[in-house]
């Protein structure tokens, strides 16, 4: 971390913190210089975080009550939700949490994509990022099996014969993922084993990305180095922290929505029917925060180059910072860029919907240029785009284009005083 | 210090150890691994059998054998001629109707899509056979793949008349 002439005011503080230096941590992160300019796009963070220790605290509270195994899941589950106190609310908001998690995730990615956070010298920040993100998705994943109903059942039939598509050893594999012949209670113990450990791996990422993020500071929105501490900055506490707080306030009246008024409307009805082997429900479709990834599987006709295809949508993420070839990091400065951008949101958006509906007609042509067009825009656009675009001049700091003129601190303040 | 890269014996005994530290690093982690293959229980289940005498032709029973579906289908002589009457060409997974139904009015085979492992619905698709609702795979009067996103036709397990009215999967 950084510059730490930091000494405790009482006599304990300083032998405590002589042998565990906690108390330097915390006034480094209390005066963390925090660029003045974040906007609410940047709150998210604080968000996830706060999403992630609601996940973990449900869960541990809904693992009390929960039975793992294959004859008596579903039924734990209905007896969470009508005889355990406040069961109905744990579950609910464990349930939903998941899908404000992701609502939160996909905010704080489109938001590092639209201001260029990845971009030197912030890669690592991001890869750890994008390993959170993978492990998110089998966290929940696993988590949509534990109820046992038949989305669980088949949801998870479904995923981990992807894994059948691997040449020679594909078999093998899922059998041995699934510890039999078929999904079925070796498959459930060992999900909810996972299911319980992941949260705390994304707990150790997440210290990370933060320690990461600390090394060169926040990105800001109009993408340039800031001098820290300087007229540019805050400290962390308390002008983040109160805008993270109020933030967080707004988003838990979305959260309080989802679990209050339609707790089951992210959710599909099929999942209250208990599983059972031997009927497929009509439309299998994945909980909505994976539909995206479904479509590019469905978009292509071959069973092992689907597969090939989802990973590969995933993966072009994860080396995105050696995709984009620009040297500025705001859109704000990148015309087009910025463009491409909002195209990229559309396409999400137009591959989520069309993996939620048949893969049939219409729907699967438009699934297949529109996979194409994801592609294309990471692995031809952004690398093409960076060095042909012509991009707008960027400023000094982010006084300058109020304060004009010059890098110079001083100079900048005196013309404010003047004024 | 000599500057010579000659092999000595303290190079011997580094990559000694680390090979033996291999093997033994392999071998504790392997029994953390093959826990998850399955067990002893789950094998035993190997085979079943199946009392057919109710079915009738152009019915089809579905039994469960090691936790998934098997189809039962007495076909119709139609259905048979249908199946055999194909090209062996056309088939994107060739294989005679013969192959698959040694006695030509059972069919038994795992009911259970190579795509992504969906219970197919029956007298459904363009074949006139099975039709998986997950991915759109159509499967004709022998279970044989013919469009759709599925790369094999369904498979067909070991299994024996044991008399005319029982058959024993497995």
């Amino acid at each position: 971390m950084s510059d730490h002439n930091y000494t405790p005011k009482s006599k304990f503080g300083k032998w405590f913190n002589d042998r565990l230096p906690l108390l330097s941590l915390a006034n480094h992160l209390t005066d963390y210089p925090t660029p003045k300019n974040l906007n609410y796009w940047w709150t998210f963070g604080g968000i996830l975080t706060f999403c992630l220790i609601t996940q973990i605290v449900t869960g541990l509270i809904l693992a009390m009550h929960y039975i793992a195994h294959a004859d008596l899941a579903f039924e734990s589950v209905e007896h969470i939700m009508r005889n355990v106190n406040y069961g109905w609310l744990i579950r609910y908001v464990h349930a939903n949490g998941a899908s404000m998690f992701f609502l939160a995730v996909y905010i704080h990615i489109f938001r590092s994509l639209y201001y260029g956070s990845y971009k030197s010298p912030r890669e690592i920040i991001w890869i750890l990022g994008m390993i959170i993100y993978i492990l998110m998705m089998a966290a929940a994943f696993m988590g949509y099996v534990l109820p046992w109903g038949q989305m669980s059942f088949w949801g998870a039939t479904v995923i981990t014969n992807l894994f059948s598509a691997i040449p020679l050893v594909g078999e093998s594999i899922v059998t041995w993922l699934w510890g039999g012949y078929s999904v079925d209670n070796p498959t459930l113990t060992r999900f909810f084993s996972l299911h319980y450990l992941i949260p705390f791996l994304i707990l150790g990422l997440v210290v990370l990305h933060i320690w990461a993020l600390h090394v060169p500071g926040n990105n800001n929105p109009i993408g340039i180095d800031l001098k820290k501490p300087s007229n540019d900055t805050v400290p962390f506490h308390p002008y983040i922290v109160v805008k993270d707080l109020f933030a967080l306030l707004l988003f838990l009246i979305v959260f309080a929505f989802f679990v209050f008024y339609s707790p089951n409307i992210l959710g599909h009805a099929d999942n209250y029917i208990e599983a059972n082997p031997l009927v497929t429900p009509a439309h299998i479709v994945p909980e909505w925060y994976l539909l995206p990834f479904y479509a590019i599987l469905r978009s292509v006709p071959d069973k092992l180059l689907g597969v090939v295809a989802m990973f590969a949508a995933i993966f072009v993420l994860v080396i995105l910072p050696w995709l984009d070839t620009s040297k500025v990091r705001s859109a704000i400065f990148r015309p087009l860029y910025k463009q491409f951008y909002w195209f990229l949101v559309a396409d999400v958006l137009i591959l989520g919907y069309v993996g939620a509906m048949p893969a049939e007609g219409l729907y699967l042509l438009v699934a297949r240029i529109a996979t194409a067009y994801y592609f294309l825009h990471f692995l031809v656009i952004l690398p093409v785009l960076g060095l042909k675009e012509k991009t707008l001049e960027v400023p000094l700091s982010l006084t300058e284009p109020v304060l004009g003129g010059s890098p110079n601190e001083a100079m900048a303040r005196s013309k404010k005083e003047i004024s | 210090m000599s500057e010579e890269k000659k092999t000595n014996r303290r190079d011997f005994i580094f990559t000694a150890s680390y090979a033996l530290g291999a093997v033994g690093v392999g071998a504790a982690v392997w029994p953390l691994v093959d826990q998850m293959n399955p067990d002893a229980s789950v094998k035993a289940l190997a085979s079943t059998e199946v009392d057919i005498s109710g079915v009738e032709v152009g019915q089809s029973i579905t039994v469960l054998w090691r936790g998934k579906p098997v189809f039962i289908r007495r076909r119709t002589s139609e259905e048979i001629a249908k199946a055999k009457d194909v090209k062996i060409d056309d088939l994107p997974h060739p294989e005679t109707d013969e192959d698959r139904a040694k006695n030509p009015e059972w069919l038994v085979m795992l009911g259970v899509c190579t795509h992504l492992g969906c219970v197919p619905l029956g007298d459904k698709g363009e074949y006139g056979g099975w039709f998986c609702p997950c991915h759109g795979s159509h499967y004709d009067t022998s279970g044989r793949i013919r469009k759709g996103p599925a790369p094999t036709n369904m498979e067909v397990p070991k299994y024996e008349f044991v008399d005319s009215n029982t058959i024993k999967i497995g």
